[in-house]
């Protein structure tokens, strides 16, 4: 039992701040005249009352999981690396350039055009990196102002040059060829769900299997043992950089090669924005762990798929499902939160 | 005697590198043609709110706590101050409904960094990520209209028209608050505690002084002057509420508060520097002849690409309070 709990205690503060998350929207539901239990029932049997919704929490957690790679890799090597929403924006720029431009096999065309849109998103990420080591700038502020860039930046592109003729509102649809087949009919569940889980994987293995990897955590656990050790700041934290932008490229990807009905990428950036932003509360819900992130990406993932439900039957809009968010993340910002309900638990004689 | 020569070197090449790019700035709109009176008019109002912000949080790292959840509260407190404006039906009463929510918020975050303990970055992108959402949420809840209300014009709170240019009175304020905070902090024994929980809180400890009161007071007059500013954004500015009305701000705000050094009369001077990088965007934007051949895609990007330039060049060797984003903790 005892060599459960390092285990459990994790598992147990995640879902003490889900819940929190959900209690507190909840409580501004109330505040606002929705009716909560109406809007969580919507929600909880859209995204997984049936098989269909299932698979379609899965296509929403697809992103989710990748983004928070991005994130959880920093924060493994003592980084605070919020720019996955901008890289999230090129990859997915590569995959419309990539998948709608070049003509190629069909198969080959999904992982050229899958492996061109990461390198995109690893490309944005290179100068907050070059910054952070060269001159010492934070990457809290560099981040934040490449994703500003990368919103603009993309939009015009697509809007000056990769534009659908007739209709001006989204991108040129993707090739068939560059598409990955849909695995389920009447959901966006397609074969890049596996790409990005066997994604997840593979940043597991490196970070607990190479001597890079343990660098870096080496480097995020303790910089003074790490520079003592004679491990490279510049090789680690470009590396990190570098991984995370790849992730958050295929990220962008999934959304325009992986995901029916668009195969494109709209000029409000609509169906990409914002998965950046929630790989940060996934990241920190599945404890920066790769495996644990496949998990919450598939819980944060439920909510957006069933957040379109309880919009539709409770009024509620949608984008409340990201202040739960961002609550669950204040939540698991206190570190003894657990401990403190215990005490008041024991205090009430529970 | 090394350290000050080179303090002051850093201080030199800085204000160079300020008047710098005020020049290259300034040349490019004599170039172009830009109208140099609405140019720094844009200047001023795009100032405020990031000067506001900035002064806030430098009060707030001076004594200890980091919130990098300023872009959210500017976002919360734009929607609650345009409410407040149409509930009180003036756009004055507006600007005080956001410093109210702001200071709230600023007041939580400090009991969460304080007494909750809490890893304030993950707490400040907490607010964030709840901003992010719960602003488009409040929008259709409070107006029926998803991203975007726009409010009656009277709300919006007019210039003071001087002989040469327009300029809001919170601009004016700002600059008070910016002198103010700055004899606060450096010529009162207040200011004195705020550094000294800051920099050595056990010393505060020691005095007999709550270190963990001192940083929530810091926290709710930051919290109160971005509150301040996020209700600047559309009652003062824009005149319209968009849901990603504050683009950015909170972080050139931290931005400012880096290259400031956290005191808040150079706060005031970045925030002049990226105010004018986007009032010379805004200039661009609207100059018939210019914005027709400039994509305003690239116009937009100028105000960020401006902060990361500053902000890499100016950073240099910067001395931060050494209990900096530590929750205190007695031994």
């Amino acid at each position: 039992m005892e060599s459960l709990k390092p285990l459990l205690e994790p598992v147990a503060e995640s879902g003490l701040a889900m819940l929190i998350g959900l209690l507190i929207g909840a409580f501004f539901m109330i505040l606002f005249g929705y009716n909560p239990v109406v809007a969580y029932t919507a929600m909880f049997t859209g995204a997984f009352g049936n098989l269909t919704g299932i698979f379609e929490t899965l296509a929403f957690a697809t992103p989710l999981m990748l983004t928070a790679i991005t994130f959880a890799i920093g924060v493994k090597g003592g980084l605070f690396n919020v720019g996955a929403e901008g890289q999230v924006y090129l990859g997915a720029l590569g995959a419309v350039m990539a998948g709608a431009l070049i003509t190629l096999p069909p198969g080959l065309h999904a992982i050229l055009a899958t492996l061109f849109a990461m390198v995109m998103g690893a490309l944005w990420a290179l100068t907050p990196a070059i910054l952070k080591i060269w001159r010492g700038v934070h990457e809290v502020v560099s981040t934040i102002m490449f994703n500003w860039m990368a919103f603009y930046f993309t939009i015009y592109l697509i809007v000056y040059y990769l534009a659908e003729p007739g209709r001006a509102e989204r991108s040129l649809p993707v090739l068939p060829s560059s598409r990955y087949p849909v695995l389920w009919h009447g959901s966006s569940f397609t074969a890049v769900f596996f790409v990005a889980v066997i994604f997840c994987i593979a940043v597991y293995f490196f970070l607990w299997n190479t001597k890079l990897g343990y660098e870096i955590r080496l480097m995020g656990s303790n910089p003074d043992a790490a520079k003592y050790a004679g491990v490279s700041p510049w090789r680690t934290t470009v590396v990190n950089f570098l991984i995370g932008g790849l992730a958050s490229g295929m990220a962008g990807a999934s959304q325009i090669l992986g995901r029916p009905p668009a195969w494109s990428l709209y000029a409000t950036l609509g169906n990409v924005a914002g998965y950046g932003f929630d790989g940060i509360g996934v990241a920190l819900i599945g404890r920066n762990h790769p495996l644990g992130i496949i998990l919450a990406a598939i819980f944060f993932g439920g909510l957006e798929n069933g957040g379109r439900y309880m919009e539709y039957q409770a009024g509620v809009d949608s984008e409340m499902v990201r202040a739960i968010n961002g609550i669950i993340v204040l939540a698991l910002s206190i570190p003894e939160i657990l401990k403190l309900i215990r005490k008041f638990m024991k205090k009430r004689g529970v | 005697m090394e350290k000050t020569k080179k303090f002051k070197i850093g201080k030199i090449i800085e204000n160079a590198l300020a008047i710098g790019i005020a020049l290259f700035f300034l040349y490019f709109s004599t170039i172009l043609g830009l109208n140099i009176v609405s140019l720094l008019e844009a200047t001023l109002l795009a100032m405020t709110p990031l000067a506001l912000t900035a002064i806030g949080e430098c009060i707030n790292e001076q004594a200890g706590v980091v919130n990098i959840g300023l872009e959210g509260i500017l976002l919360i407190t734009a929607v609650v101050g345009v409410y407040g404006a149409e509930v009180f039906g003036s756009g004055s009463a507006g600007l005080l409904v956001g410093v109210l929510a702001g200071a709230f918020i600023g007041f939580l975050f400090g009991v969460i960094s304080t007494y909750g303990k809490a890893d304030q970055v993950i707490a400040g992108t907490g607010i964030n990520l709840f901003a992010y959402g719960f602003v488009p949420f409040l929008l259709v809840a409070l107006w029926a209209f998803p991203g975007i209300h726009v409010f009656p014009k009277e709300l919006k709170l007019q210039p003071l028209r001087t002989p040469v240019i327009s300029i809001s009175y919170v601009t004016i304020i700002t600059v008070i608050i910016a002198i103010v905070s700055h004899f606060l902090l450096h010529k009162t024994t207040f200011g004195l505690r705020i550094k000294a929980a800051g920099e050595k809180p056990e010393a505060v400890d020691v005095a007999g002084l709550n270190v963990d009161h001192i940083r929530i007071i810091a926290s709710t007059f930051g919290g109160a002057l971005t509150g301040l500013a996020g209700a600047f954004l559309p009652l003062a500015w824009f005149g319209t509420l968009v849901k990603e009305i504050s683009a950015g701000r909170g972080f050139i705000a931290l931005a400012c508060v880096v290259v400031a050094g956290l005191e808040p009369l150079l706060a005031i001077a970045a925030a002049f520097i990226f105010g004018f990088a986007e009032g010379f965007a805004y200039s661009v934007g609207v100059t018939p002849g210019i914005k027709e051949k400039i994509p305003f895609y690239f116009v937009h990007m100028i105000p960020y690409i401006t902060t990361i330039i500053v902000v890499a060049v100016a950073i240099g060797e910067k001395r931060f309070p050494k209990a900096l984003g530590k929750p205190y903790r007695r031994e």
